[in-house]
């Protein structure tokens, strides 16, 4: 098992730049997200540590070693395709065997690994079944099977559960999550789903445009967005956004959003300009003293919570609260936020400036 | 269920259909029927009007394929041995005798070198071609994918005259290389585009696994592309045989004695001793059996499907 490091890694395709700069480091045994929306470059991202393309500059370190302009089949990685790739014309046992086939293993010791492979994932009944019949689910063990059973440094994931339908989806997502947990092998998993992101992996970085936006444990993600496009992008319902100009020093505790002076996490740098409050909705309390004003448009009930929307003087806001508090569309009402949970963000840039909260955030 | 669906062909219509069917088959058999029939009738049956239908087989015409024949005075042919095989038999019911063996067998291994010979080089060269066009980076590809096509725009014989001095001055005239080159240049562009049609429904995942896997591109290609692509292989096979075995034109311009192939021979068996129908059914009828051998072969591999579903799309 391996630690990869990344450092300036660049891809152009003519034209086209799909990765510009990323730089991270992926610790040995992590479960590492690559995330963001289609085109964001993550999958150029993943098949550059794979060796399936070149990068256009930068490093690729694994284990210290620089393997950035190392054919595939030298880097010792396994792959795990969104579209499975089994070889169509072998049967299960073969297509497991396949790697180790590759290497020169003596025969009977790729008998005894695909057997103990096939019995971890539990396919060890259907070996000499072609890959052709089989469900979407035992084709994703079949990938999986193949891609551990040489004990390679690092699997690579594209997408896998991509292909599945949504039940087995959740199936195969606890699934691989203790498999991992079983082999602590490092694993690097694209993903456009934040919630599988935030689900199963250690660290996540998130692209868009192919630019690292943000790096950190899911929940640092989740509560200190570094730019706008995170915040929009984790989370569902989306963290609102209240546009308002103003300035604010460094040191302040709150901002003036208008007449309304609205408490923050002390800031560490000046604030000045075109400037966007981040408040996720479960931060938002409806509450007739609070001095910031809005009017209920919408109320989705979902059980334990509700989702109610308000339009205020900086925009529309969504307030998860619990179902119990009663909420009827047409009503004026007060939103109190939770102070130490806003983030506070740089409508050009896109930036979130430095608070005491975010202090130890990783910025791309 | 009702009567009437809209899904379900009535019953009237299944029949019309399978009538239809059997009238273009019947349509469509009936020179294959025509040729192989004739091929065992005897020279005078051959003629006969109407057409016999019904027919004592003769394997005259078979005979008088494989031989040349000669008719002597009849003083000799009176003091002739009685005859030694079944086929001196045969020739001697016609009023000859066998004067030596025909050129047909000859004629037919041409055939068989020259179609098979070109039919691996195309396909050798344009599945290389094709998956180099398909999975990298060439500069100018659709130029040169143009280009390519374009050889086949215009009938080949249109160049026949260049062709045919330019062979001359490169002592290609006539000789199974020559041939096996003209009909694998005329061939490798329907070749590689068919090729790189089948080779871009391979997804790439298949190879890029095989990379991470441990393997070289060569042997990616060579272990799993390859047998990915046996069904478009055996298809565009089909297509350059048929080509190159049928092949007349070029065969009669440029070949007469060493490289000729059987195209160009059998007309001239009609030459021999009369218009001998039986001899030139029975060299038709021996030409179409190596293509329809080989069509049945790779049957198999036309029915088949590409991926059988081992990638979900």
């Amino acid at each position: 098992m391996a630690e990869i490091v990344i450092k300036n890694l660049r891809k152009e395709f003519g034209a086209f730049t799909a990765v510009q700069g990323s730089s991270f480091t992926i610790r040995d045994g992590e479960f590492f997200m690559l995330l963001g929306p289609s085109g964001c470059g993550k999958t150029t991202t993943l098949r550059m540590i794979a060796g399936l393309e070149l990068p256009t500059s930068g490093q690729i370190l694994i284990d210290g070693e620089d393997v950035s302009m190392r054919p595939a089949s030298q880097r010792d990685i396994a792959m795990v395709f969104q579209m499975f790739a089994l070889y169509p014309h072998m049967n299960v046992r073969k297509n497991i065997a396949y790697p180790l086939v590759s290497q020169g293993v003596p025969k009977a010791q790729v008998a005894a690994k695909v057997a103990e492979v096939a019995k971890i994932l539990r396919i060890d009944h259907m070996l000499d079944s072609p890959v052709g019949g089989l469900s979407g689910g035992d084709r994703q063990r079949v990938a999986l099977g193949r891609a551990i059973v040489r004990n390679p440094k690092a699997f690579m994931m594209d997408e896998p559960l991509g292909a599945l339908d949504a039940e087995f989806r959740e199936i195969m997502a606890e699934e691989l999550r203790a498999l991992h947990d079983r082999m602590h092998a490092t694993t690097v998993y694209v993903t456009h789903d934040q919630l599988e992101a935030m689900q199963m992996g250690d660290k996540i970085v998130v692209m868009n445009h192919g630019v690292v936006e943000q790096f950190g444990t899911p929940q640092d993600i989740y509560d200190h967005p570094a730019t706008l496009f995170v915040a929009d992008f984790i989370g569902s319902p989306a963290m609102n956004f209240l546009r308002f100009d103003g300035t604010s020093p460094a040191g302040a505790t709150a901002v003036s959003m208008g007449d309304t002076l609205v408490a923050l996490p002390q800031l560490q740098e000046t604030a000045t300009g075109s400037l966007v409050l981040g408040v996720r909705p479960e931060h938002v309390a409806l509450s007739d003293t609070a001095p910031l004003r809005g009017r209920i448009e919408a109320v989705e009930y979902l059980g334990t919570t509700q989702i109610v929307t308000l339009s205020t003087p900086f925009g529309p806001v969504k307030a998860r609260t619990p179902s119990t508090q009663p909420a009827r569309t047409g009503d004026l009402t007060g939103l109190s936020l939770n102070a130490p949970r806003l983030s506070l963000f740089d409508a050009t840039t896109g930036r979130a400036f430095r608070t005491a909260a975010n202090a130890g955030v990783h910025h791309g | 269920m009702s009567a009437y669906s809209v899904t379900e062909p009535s019953k009237a219509s299944k029949w019309v259909a399978a009538a239809l069917v059997v009238l273009y088959t019947i349509i469509t058999l009936l020179p294959l029927v025509w040729i192989i029939s004739t091929s065992f009738k005897s020279g005078p049956d051959s003629i006969s009007y109407p057409p016999k239908v019904l027919f004592e087989p003769a394997l005259e015409g078979y005979v008088n394929l494989f031989t040349t024949r000669t008719r002597i005075a009849a003083e000799d042919f009176a003091a002739l041995p009685p005859p030694e095989t079944w086929y001196d038999q045969i020739v001697r019911d016609q009023g000859m005798v066998i004067a030596g063996q025909s050129r047909f067998g000859e004629r037919f291994l041409n055939s068989v070198i020259i179609g098979f010979g070109s039919t691996f080089l195309s396909i050798f060269l344009g599945t290389l071609a094709a998956y180099a066009f398909s999975r990298f980076k060439v500069p100018l590809k659709d130029d040169l994918l143009f280009f390519i096509l374009s050889t086949r725009m215009m009938p080949p014989i249109a160049v026949a005259i260049p062709i045919y001095l330019m062979y001359r001055e490169l002592g290609l005239s006539d000789t199974h290389l020559g041939m096996i080159l003209l009909y694998t240049a005329v061939n490798i562009s329907l070749a590689v585009w068919l090729l790189k049609g089948f080779i871009d429904e391979i997804p790439r995942e298949y190879e890029e696994a095989a990379l991470i896997d441990g393997y070289t591109r060569f042997q990616a290609f060579r272990k799993v592309v390859l047998p990915q692509a046996a069904t478009g292989i055996a298809s565009t096979a089909i297509f350059c045989l048929i080509f190159a075995w049928n092949e007349y034109a070029f065969a009669v311009l440029l070949t007469s004695g060493n490289a000729q192939t059987a195209p160009p021979f059998i007309p001239t068996i009609i030459g021999v001793g009369g218009q001998d129908w039986p001899a030139v059914a029975a060299g038709a009828t021996l030409f179409l059996l190596p293509v329809m051998i080989f069509t049945i072969l790779l049957r198999k591999h036309l029915l088949r499907g590409i991926t059988f579903g081992a990638v979900r799309k």
